[in-house]
């Protein structure tokens, strides 16, 4: 693997993670900066996602890059039985960074290990989503202020959410303390638990969401997904368990915040959104400055 | 008086023998040492009695000597297995399986999205626990337990 491609989160080290947290911030206060004019990025969308793609195109034209790519598989080669080391062979060719969305889990692993241009990984499957824990980093340290020594809250689904894994994994290396609020049949898996012990990081399990988040500085919200329940009476059971409003965050701290990694459906009230402890759309923003601080990184771009 | 055991598998004059392989995981010992394509004279005994085992499989192996990195390979099927190399009839070393830190092209990861279930993508794993075994894939950062390992 060329070693500046972004796979896993685990690829960064805490070094690593301060320096884009601190690169997004100067992206923050400007963010149209002509740092990748004469450059091409590939976008490669083997599967759709708008919300994604449009947060890595606008940082990438902010920054005066040009995007070759497609957003879905069957406007490529794909259709016509090209394998993904083909198309990334043929791609690296042109281009100066790949990012890249697949459906199947390790693809962009294998792809950063054909390409000789590094490789930003937009989403393989249920495996990884860095960019997406990159900027909910950004927004906690932002909000924040500090990453360390933070009570972090889960809800929802714990079980099959990628991103709480992720986000959970990179805040190990500041003293967190964790809160997982979900139905037993989508708790946080015992892979990541046995991970938290051997760290001595602390967490607390808890099934109701109630005054418990009293204690909370971050309070993550995750959809539980139709998709993920084989059984769909599962999905009815559990589905309306843990609805946020408006009146439960009367006793919340001050500076405790709202994230959401987006689309909601219904788990945050919209009676929410007017909160200024609801975050989650900023937290979209934030998206944007932390794609081009990755960019920047990747590329080892100098200012 | 000592009574010799009467051999079950006949002796080789030069070569490996690997005994204490639970029966039911001969072939896949087979399979992983890439025994069926060798040339070499190749004797195996299956179902033999085992007071350790219950039922147990041996293989001889001809003017083949295998390296520790063959051997290791055997961790994944059959941990329990014992390989004596011999020279002129004589066992000159005994080796035990030890369980190796990376495992690649052998094992097929349980991940049914994994990239290596659905493209030419070569399988490799970190060996991130080792009694029982446990794999992580390198691809997909999935785990494949020890009852899970299926031999490609």
């Amino acid at each position: 693997m060329n070693k500046r491609s972004l796979v896993s989160i685990t690829d960064y080290s805490k070094e690593d993670i301060l320096e884009v947290l601190r690169i997004a911030s100067e992206f923050e206060k400007n963010p149209n900066r002509n740092l990748l004019e004469g450059k091409v990025v590939a976008s490669l969308f083997f599967e759709p996602s708008t919300r994604t793609r449009l947060s890595f195109e606008t940082a990438i034209n902010r920054m005066g890059g040009r995007i070759v790519g497609f957003s879905d598989a069957s406007s490529s080669s794909t259709t016509k039985g090209e394998s993904l080391k083909d198309t990334t062979k043929m791609v690296d060719n042109y281009c100066d960074l790949i990012v890249m969305r697949h459906p199947l889990e390790g693809a962009a692993r294998f792809a950063s290990e054909v390409a000789s241009v590094p490789v930003i990984n937009a989403g393989d499957g249920a495996n990884q989503h860095p960019t997406q824990t990159m900027l909910d980093l950004y927004s906690i340290y932002k909000t924040q202020g500090t990453l360390e020594n933070l009570n972090i809250f889960m809800v929802g689904d714990l079980k099959y959410g990628r991103t709480v894994h992720s986000l959970l994994q990179a805040m190990s290396y500041f003293n967190p303390t964790f809160h997982f609020i979900s139905p037993k049949e989508l708790e946080m898996p015992d892979a990541y638990k046995m991970f938290l012990d051997n760290l001595h990081i602390p967490y607390y399990e808890h099934r109701e969401l109630d005054e418990v988040i009293n204690e909370a500085d971050i309070l993550y919200m995750t959809r539980v997904q139709r998709e993920r329940f084989a059984d769909p009476l599962e999905y009815e059971k559990v589905k309306n368990v843990y609805i946020l409003k408006n009146a439960m965050l009367a006793g919340t701290k001050p500076n405790m915040r709202i994230l959401h990694p987006l689309p909601r459906v219904n788990e945050i009230d919209e009676d929410v959104d007017e909160n200024e402890k609801a975050y989650y759309f900023q937290q979209a923003l934030n998206g944007v400055y932390t794609r081009q601080a990755i960019i920047f990184k990747a590329l080892d771009l100098k200012w | 008086m000592t009574a010799k055991k009467e051999l079950q598998v006949s002796a080789v004059e030069n070569g490996t023998v690997i005994d204490h392989i639970p029966a039911n995981k001969l072939f896949d010992v087979i399979n992983i040492l890439g025994i069926q394509n060798s040339e070499n004279t190749v004797t195996f005994g299956y179902n033999l009695n085992s007071g350790k085992l219950g039922k147990k499989a041996i293989i001889k192996i001809s003017d083949k000597f295998l390296c520790d990195e063959e051997i290791n390979k055997l961790a994944l099927v059959a941990p329990s297995a014992k390989i004596n190399i011999i020279k002129d009839f004589e066992v000159v070393e005994k080796k035990t399986v030890q369980v190796p830190s990376h495992v690649e092209g052998i094992v097929k990861c349980v991940n049914p999205k994994c990239i290596t279930n659905h493209q030419r993508v070569r399988t490799k794993f970190d060996v991130v626990g080792s009694s029982p075994i446990v794999l992580k894939c390198h691809y997909c950062e999935k785990l494949t337990d020890q009852e899970h390992i299926v031999i490609i």
